[in-house]
């Protein structure tokens, strides 16, 4: 049985904050919680569902944050893929809804490694002690950077990807980004600002990275019967996919991510192909994760993401592709270290026709919301989700 | 050597740890200890008792020591700045390490290396880098 349509998004609200000092994650979370259920028209009572990953404070996957917001849930999940979790989240809750076992499915992100000083990407973090992993790696300094760095420079090597074209991808989320009063960045940037700026780890300059931000999100999703009874736009969930890649034993190709495999699913789903979407949130740790699975999700062939991103490609209004159109976690925000629910809050105002008019698609009625989670450069999950406006 | 690796990050491994050990005791010794699975023959890394790719049962043995960079970023916001790669073993699999001993901006992709062993802080266990060949 396909899942297709089985649930829409009724509810999705982005935290304005992009730094929050004097607010706990558990109060984020709730901010998030509330400004959705207020989007969709909906209570906290109407609530018998709640998904959230590792940014949940507590340590016992949702346990904390339902007693925080005392919900009374029949459902729960807490998968915690890193950045993808949020996508992989509107998958699980599709199959929860469908199988009957909730109505009102809750997904809330938030953090602040802002206020906490974290320097997410150029430190290495060490992880659970339990992690067969981390002897063989944490010794070597793998920080986020420099694990998205050696697969830009390996891309660099096999296909020719230049820096100059991966500059284009932030330019693109500049060009959308003066439009956000949120946004961290709101400077258009050129691709010589990108390339001169400073070297953080090869191939990667200061401005192929994300911004480090307070924030969250939240979504809601619902049965059909519901969300018709609402009064927002309809946007149904019609694909999802989820895939981790690994180092398989040694056997290394960083070349690709893991929307080469979370992305069929989707689309075959969908019943559709990357030539109909008409707008695309991609997960954007850094310039190079966006090329990458622009490629492996099937917009161009593989190698040819550089030619593909040139010359404003990706802006909208200009482009044949626009994506990120509220700048992205390249620009506006990346809560928790965490890019993925912001990717679907972005896509879902797209197709209800909420963006900033000045990045608004024409006829916006098919969308994809592509998350990845962990680092390219050792293990990470990717997720898909595409969304139609009905 | 001037080059001192990080400290694993949690106290008593890899001497708690039997399953790695060997690994660590052979840097140690100057050498580098790879897994071989007695099933289906392959090596893997990071080493593991039972195999990833068929989950026989594995024996230890000494690698070349030779291998090809597969890929590699400069950390140059770190003070100082270091190298990290993969490296891919003459034996096969490749491996996430540090290059010492070179001028980091000189570093090519495809280049022959040969793996070094550098202590970790503290007292730790020695550890494999790579160095030109």
């Amino acid at each position: 049985m396909s899942l297709r349509g089985a649930a829409y998004i009724a509810g999705a609200w982005e935290h304005p904050t992009r730094k929050a000092p004097d607010k706990s994650i558990a109060l984020l979370h709730a901010e998030c919680a509330k400004g959705a259920l207020a989007d969709a028209g909906l209570t906290k009572d109407d609530v018998d569902g709640y998904f959230c990953a590792g940014d949940a404070p507590g340590g016992l996957g949702p346990l904390s944050m339902v007693d925080y917001m005392n919900l009374k849930c029949r459902h729960v999940d807490s998968t915690d893929v890193g950045g993808s979790s949020y996508q992989v989240a509107v998958g699980h809750a599709m199959e929860a809804i469908a199988a009957g076992h909730c109505n009102v499915a809750l997904i809330t992100l938030s953090g602040r490694p802002r206020s906490e000083g974290q320097a997410t990407g150029t430190a290495p973090r060490p992880g659970n002690p339990a992690a067969p992993e981390m002897q063989f790696e944490y010794p070597y300094g793998p920080a986020t950077a420099n694990l998205y760095g050696m697969c830009a420079a390996r891309h660099m090597y096999e296909y020719g990807t230049t820096s100059e074209q991966l500059a284009w991808i932030k330019v693109a989320a500049s060009h959308h980004a003066q439009h956000n009063p949120h946004a961290m960045l709101r400077d258009v940037v050129t691709v010589e600002d990108v390339v001169n700026s400073p070297m953080v780890s090869t191939p990667l300059h200061r401005l192929d990275c994300c911004v480090i931000s307070d924030g969250g999100g939240a979504l809601i999703l619902t049965k059909p019967e519901i969300a018709k009874s609402l009064k927002r736009p309809l946007v149904k969930v019609i694909g999802v996919g989820e895939s981790p890649k690994h180092q398989a034993g040694g056997e290394i190709d960083l070349t690709y991510t893991a929307a080469r495999w979370s992305g069929p699913p989707a689309w075959e789903m969908a019943g559709i192909k990357p030539s109909d979407i008409k707008y695309a949130s991609i997960y954007d740790s850094f310039t190079i994760t966006v090329l990458m699975q622009l490629e492996d999700l099937g917009f161009c062939k593989k190698g040819e993401g550089g030619k593909f991103v040139a010359d404003g490609n990706l802006i909208s209004g200009v482009g044949k592709l626009p994506f990120n159109t509220d700048g992205g976690g390249l620009c506006s925000n990346h809560p928790a270290n965490r890019g993925g629910i912001t990717k679907i809050i972005e896509a879902v105002r797209q197709l209800r026709g909420e963006a900033h008019p000045k990045v608004q698609v024409p006829n916006c009625d098919l969308a994809i919301a592509h998350g990845t989670g962990g680092a390219l450069g050792t293990r990470h999950c990717g997720s898909t989700v595409i969304l139609e406006r009905e | 050597m001037a080059y001192v690796a990080r400290k694993i990050p949690f106290v008593g491994t890899p001497d708690t740890n039997p399953e790695t050990r060997p690994f660590f005791d052979g840097a140690d010794a100057g050498k580098l200890m790879i897994r071989r699975c007695t099933s289906c023959k392959k090596v893997h890394h990071y080493p593991r008792e039972l195999c990833p790719f068929c989950f026989g049962d594995c024996t230890w043995e000494q690698a070349s020591g030779k291998a090809k960079i597969y890929t590699l970023s400069v950390m140059e916001r770190a003070s100082p700045p270091y190298a990290i790669g993969y490296v891919t073993l003459a034996e096969g699999p490749s491996v996430l390490t540090n290059f010492v001993d070179c001028d980091f901006k000189a570093l090519k992709i495809g280049q022959d290396v040969k793996v070094v062993f550098v202590k970790t802080e503290d007292g730790g266990p020695s550890l494999p880098f790579f160095a030109p060949a």
